[in-house]
């Protein structure tokens, strides 16, 4: 395993963690309107997802719970800070907020609320690039959740992209539950990578708790479809170390889970597995700590003193195209 | 040179200029799709038409994702009634793109609409009402040949998605000469027969039942105005307060079910905008607040004809 792209995951991991601590006590002030929802639990999973993937050439449509992948994927961490706080200078100029944000034109199509439906987006973003002369050694990947597996949009996008043999990715992060619903509730199958030779496309399963699983998985995953083997799914077992949304407690969560092997803190393995293989030290840690704990500040800070939106400057239109105003 | 040929004729000349046009739809590649509105076209431009597998969801999906990447894709629907799966892509991904993002749209969703008759609740229905509704969307509604062609290939040069309603009943039915036309630009409506008594504004399909309607009260001695709203978003009110201001009276007719819907947009801004105008109370005539009936009795007394418009004018000119 290459120290340095270990190091790069864990700086991504690390940065999601601080921000997204920031974030929750953010809206427990009351500073943040709307939802705000944490990848607590699934960092490693994600950044190792984001680092695998090359900005400028590859495809992420991040979900909710991927702020540690866009991190990693080279989302600056004020666009994250301005979608929530509401500054008309973030990417959704305040018409979209918290982790519904994207940069679309730079590999990072803007998620919208309906779980599954970006799965095509991405399909027809690799399609494009095939028409266009332009796939070569490209990767598409998004991440879901256990719930989005039950949608019709998963399985439409995800058929489609095996029938067009499309370099793509998808990691689906089982965290055990869709907002309270139980994975006994969601789907019957013992492991949801079943589901993978189904559609005809590469399956794996990995522990999403443990750093090292993931460097190696999901970058086998991703270099499989990057060398033209097509779709590639990865089920990422972990446990949500949150609530849905900050607005939820999850005491739906049985104890016996949180204290069992997947309610075991990515980042703390993580850690553990860096400084057990050498790969790096605690002081250096510790220091990583304190450089993302002030790059979060001010990512905040500048947000919070940008303006917001002005309802009377507004275009109020929804078209590119401006046709008479009397239509 | 039938309504469907001009459809054809349309995609061919797009697919033979811009790069950035490709078309995708369940069975349209070999097989020429449903209606054979892309017969020929695989062969022709090899790698540009592609069959779907029947995933309307991810149909879109696919196409938000190319537009993005700066192509312009054409989705056939098969029928405009199995839109309702794609619902959720037409509306939320595609509409909410350009707002949200600023990044636009341009895909162009073709939708094989409205009955004929056998065709039954599931193979008939008129959606531009329930698309109209969404912001971001733009809905066209040709009612001529020459309209089919040359609007088409406006839908496909516009940045924003648009659904395109192409009529399955004027498919062959509607012939013309030649595809030349006024070529009106998008979101125009035209005066299709002038009058004086009372305006009817139609789109679609509707249009040629105004019509037949006008013709037969013109044995009588009225004037009918026909107008064309060729667009139902944007909406042309200017055409539509020009004509009432002529004739004092309307009358807005429509294939889609009666709750809601175009014709009911047109009476609100019609009575706002032009109350002053109105001598009588404004009309709407629609299709009957059921599923779209199968057999070819109910369905002729389902939607409106020219029977029911002439009555709901001689209703209307007697107030």
């Amino acid at each position: 395993m290459n120290p340095d792209f270990l190091r790069k995951v864990f700086h991504s991991m690390l940065r999601a963690r601080i921000l997204e601590n920031k974030l929750s006590s953010l809206y427990k002030a009351g500073k943040i309107v709307g939802g705000v929802y944490l990848g607590r639990g699934q960092e490693a999973v994600s950044a190792t997802l984001g680092t695998a993937l090359v900005q400028g050439k590859d495809v992420f449509a991040a979900l909710i719970r991927d702020q540690a992948g866009r991190t990693a994927f080279g989302e600056p961490l004020i666009d994250c800070t301005r979608t929530y706080l509401g500054s008309v200078e973030g990417p959704m100029r305040g018409r979209d907020g918290n982790i519904h944000r994207g940069r679309p034109l730079m590999g990072m199509p803007a998620m919208i609320s309906h779980l599954g439906a970006q799965v095509p987006v991405v399909a027809g973003m690799l399609f494009a690039k095939r028409l266009k002369g332009r796939l070569d050694g490209v990767v598409g990947a998004t991440c879901i959740g256990d719930g989005a597996t039950s949608t019709g949009a998963f399985h439409e996008g995800l058929n489609l992209a095996a029938i067009e043999k499309l370099p793509m990715v998808v990691v689906v992060a089982n965290n055990q539950f869709a907002y309270s619903t139980p994975n006994n509730r969601q789907f019957a199958c013992a492991d949801l990578v079943e589901r993978a030779r189904g559609y005809g496309i590469g399956g794996f399963s990995v522990d999403g708790t443990d750093l090292l699983a993931c460097a190696s998985v999901i970058c086998e995953a991703v270099r499989r479809a990057r060398d033209g083997a097509g779709p590639q799914m990865v089920v990422a077992h972990l446990l949500r170390l949150s609530g849905h949304g900050e607005h939820d407690d999850g005491s739906y969560v049985p104890t016996a889970l949180k204290g069992g092997h997947y309610g075991r803190d990515c980042v703390e393995v993580a850690i553990r597995q860096l400084v057990g293989q050498g790969y790096a030290d605690v002081d250096e840690i510790l220091a990583w700590q304190e450089e993302f704990a002030d790059e979060v500040q001010r990512a905040v800070a500048q947000a919070q003193q940008e303006s917001s939106p002005d309802p009377y400057e507004e275009s109020w239109t929804a078209l590119s195209t401006t046709f008479p105003s009397h239509l | 040179m039938t309504y469907i040929d001009a459809i054809r004729e349309a995609q061919e000349k797009l697919l033979g200029e811009d790069d950035r046009v490709f078309i995708y739809g369940q069975d349209i590649a070999t097989f020429g799709g449903a209606f054979k509105a892309t017969k020929g076209l695989a062969e022709a431009f090899p790698n540009r038409v592609f069959d779907a597998p029947i995933s309307e969801d991810a149909m879109i999906g696919l196409a938000v994702g190319a537009a993005i990447e700066g192509m312009r894709p054409i989705i056939e629907m098969q029928f405009a009634d199995f839109s309702s799966i794609a619902f959720n892509q037409i509306v939320n991904q595609a509409a909410t793109h350009f707002y949200r993002t600023g990044v636009p749209i341009p895909i162009t969703v073709r939708l094989p609409s409205g009955g004929t008759p056998g065709s039954g609740p599931f193979h008939s229905q008129s959606m531009e009402g329930i698309y109209a509704q969404y912001p971001g969307l733009v809905v066209l509604t040709p009612a001529t040949v020459s309209d089919a062609y040359h609007m088409l290939l406006d839908a496909v040069a516009l940045d924003d998605p648009v659904i395109y309603c192409e009529h399955k009943f004027l498919y062959r039915w509607l012939k013309a000469k030649s595809i030349n036309g006024d070529h009106l630009p998008i979101g125009q409506a035209r005066i299709s027969r002038p009058g004086k008594h009372a305006t009817v504004v139609a789109y679609s399909a509707m249009v040629h039942e105004a019509v037949r309607a006008a013709d037969r009260l013109q044995q009588d001695g009225w004037e009918i105005e026909v107008v064309d709203l060729r667009s139902v978003k944007p909406l042309d009110l200017d055409t539509v307060l020009a004509s009432v201001a002529r004739t004092g009276r309307l009358l807005a007719v429509g294939e889609a079910f009666p709750w809601g819907g175009v014709t009911a947009e047109v009476i609100a801004r019609v009575t706002a905008e032009g109350f002053h105008l109105l001598d009588a109370p404004p009309q709407r005539l629609n299709a009957r607040d059921t599923p779209v009936p199968y057999h070819p009795k109910l369905w002729a007394a389902h939607r409106p004809t020219p029977e029911s418009i002439c009555d709901a004018l001689r209703r209307l000119l007697s107030f």
